[in-house]
């Protein structure tokens, strides 16, 4: 330590300059302050911000998701309730009859992203910050869920191909 | 009207005066310490709340505070000694409202047969008056650190209680010095002489004969020691939130809590008029004492109307300034806002150059240049006091914590030894001055 450090007093009085100097600055010009005005001013969310969930469609609308679980599983928060049913369509069996997201419960993790293997869910949605008066409406259903136009938020997205059947039942030629 | 009778409504009208002064004190000095600590970190701070659009700079939070302690849970913990328990707030926010009495806000106006005093008590014992009051503020916290039978609010009341005691040795002794200087204890002839010019063998300096200068080293250690009695940072250790959560108020909630609080920023009130008093000349203008005031009156004038320029002016550019950069965000009346005040601001600077002009062409009635001595003495008071109210906040927000052995350290191996050696040096100066 140098001898104005040991003294303590003139290193206090550095201090105050320092901390002064911020308040002559920031009062002269309000804009220098590095602050959001947040409900009148949003900040850009990077285009990979890890939002809101959505379940992605096929063509004719109905939900890529086959109900295999596999996202239910990987859940650590254990947010995902599926109710399976039998699809309509003969080339696929099954199909989410019930698909809600309890966003109470969610920690915004990204493995049912990562374990989908049919790029039926998303979470590229920006909307971060999700906040609502009942414990009800937190609960995103399949509806709502499934309420977009299916386009790619994210320009250059590149997902995992959705698997293609090459064999068995309900092999595509 | 009757000496006695005219005596006796002059020291009711002061002492409600002076009761209300640190209660008034205490909502801008919490919306001082919220917006000075924002803008020193380079934020806004609060500036939500709001009545009808109108948000005075976040003001209007102390509002939803009150509110908000008010409608709180009352809890009296099942295991705490309820008698003590309850008395300890009241005892902290009592003692703290009482030294205030014996500051005088302004020299004594002679009207004719009467004297209007600005002091609500002048005691013979005068200072030291202060100096027991608030050494029982000790007795707040100690009682409520035990009586909340809890081991963290025992160990912050110990801590706390140590500290006040400890730096109390030292305040005492800076006092001393400045009464062996200033030759009496009754506050209201300390600030009479430090009206006077500096004088050294027999020379008049261009320097006030404020406490400051003659005792500079007491001056140091006095607002040191008023930083530890006051439990302020960088002396916080009482609620150092890592080791004891939040010290000897833990088991407090809803208005239990609110009057601890208040005890707090009320101490802090408290010592600023303290410091303001003894060692800057209280209500004294620098280089203009009261008869000069008096006799001039319309030297007094141009102080208040320089003041209301400067201030007027100043506050308007700036809120002008910031309602302009922040038009964009606002609509209704939080847009307009800024604007009004600044147009306020601008108004009170353009009636004060009215004033002046005006004053040049009418004469001064007689019972004038008297109160507008008082008025200029009571504003420079309050711009005093108002420095080191904003002293002890920016002070908080710069300074990290001590640790408890360096706090020990600081006050009895540095400071007490320090306030005994300004004592001998006043000593022996003043006896060498005698001879």
């Amino acid at each position: 330590m140098t001898g104005s450090q040991k003294l303590y007093l003139p290193e206090v009085l550095k201090g105050l300059f320092v901390t002064m100097g911020h308040v002559l600055r920031n009062l002269a010009n309000p804009r220098r302050m590095p602050v959001i005005f947040y409900p009148e001013q949003k900040k850009d969310l990077p285009p990979t911000t890890r939002g809101r969930h959505r379940l992605m469609k096929r063509e004719d609308d109905s939900p890529r998701c086959t109900a295999c679980m596999l996202c239910a599983t990987a859940c650590p928060a254990e947010c995902i309730h599926i109710k399976a049913a039998e699809s309509p369509d003969p080339d696929i069996e099954k199909f989410p009859e019930k698909f809600e997201i309890d966003m109470l419960r969610c920690v915004f993790c990204g493995f049912c992203v990562d374990a989908c293997p049919l790029d039926a869910i998303r979470m590229d949605v920006p909307e971060v910050m999700l906040a609502d008066y009942t414990r009800e409406s937190l609960v995103y259903r399949k509806e709502f869920l499934m309420d977009h136009d299916n386009k790619d938020i994210v320009p250059d997205y590149n997902p995992p191909r959705p698997v293609i059947w090459t064999h068995g039942p309900h092999a595509k030629p | 009207m009757d000496n006695h009778l005219f005596t006796l409504i002059n020291i009711a009208a002061m002492t409600v005066v002076m009761w209300l002064t640190p209660l008034q004190f205490i909502p801008f000095f919490i919306w001082l310490e919220r917006k000075g600590s924002a803008i020193i970190q380079d934020r806004i701070g609060p500036n939500r709340a709001e009545i009808l659009g109108f948000r005075l700079f976040g003001m209007i939070h102390n509002f939803a505070d009150v509110i908000k302690l008010l409608m709180k849970e009352n809890i009296t913990p099942s295991h705490a000694n309820k008698f003590y328990y309850l008395l300890a707030p009241f005892w902290s926010m009592t003692v703290s409202l009482l030294p205030l009495l014996v500051i005088p806000l302004a020299a004594p106006i002679n009207l004719g047969e009467h004297t209007l005093h600005f002091q609500a008590a002048n005691y013979g014992v005068g200072i030291l008056y202060v100096l027991s009051i608030t050494s029982m503020g000790v007795f707040g916290v100690i009682l409520a650190g035990w009586a909340s039978n809890n081991k963290f609010s025992l160990l912050g009341g110990l801590r706390s209680s140590a500290q006040m005691i400890s730096y109390e040795l030292s305040m005492g002794l800076a006092i001393v010095g400045l009464l062996m200087v200033y030759q009496g204890v009754k506050v209201d002839g300390i600030v009479e002489t430090q009206g006077r010019l500096l004088s050294f063998a027999g020379h008049n300096l261009p320097l006030p004969n404020w406490g400051i200068f003659l005792q500079p080293l007491g001056f140091f250690i006095f607002l040191v020691a008023s930083f530890a009695e006051t439990n302020r940072n960088p002396f916080d250790l009482a609620e150092g939130e890592s080791e004891l959560v939040a010290g000897y108020h833990i088991e407090y909630s809803s208005v239990k809590f609110a009057l601890f609080f208040m005890a707090e920023y009320s101490n802090m009130v408290v010592a600023s008029f303290l410091i303001s008093t003894l060692f800057l000349g209280g209500y004294q203008v620098p280089f203009f004492s009261t008869e000069a005031l008096v006799q001039n009156p319309q030297v007094s004038l141009l102080l208040l109307c320089l003041l209301g320029i400067i201030g007027g002016g100043l506050f308007g550019y700036l809120v002008y300034q910031k309602g302009d950069q922040q038009k964009g965000l606002y609509t209704g009346m939080k847009r307009r806002e800024p604007f009004i005040l600044a147009t306020l601001g601008f108004g009170i600077a353009l009636l004060a150059i009215a004033v002046l002009i005006l004053s040049f062409i009418v004469s001064f009635p007689p019972w004038a240049p008297a109160f507008l001595a008082a008025a200029v003495q009571m504003l420079c008071l309050l711009t005093k006091v108002l420095f080191f109210c904003w002293l002890f906040v920016w002070v908080r927000w710069t300074m990290p914590r001590f640790r408890y052995d360096q706090l020990m350290n600081l006050g009895w191996k540095l400071m007490l030894p320090l306030a005994l050696l300004n004592l001998l040096v006043t000593g022996v100066v003043l006896l060498i001055q005698k001879q």
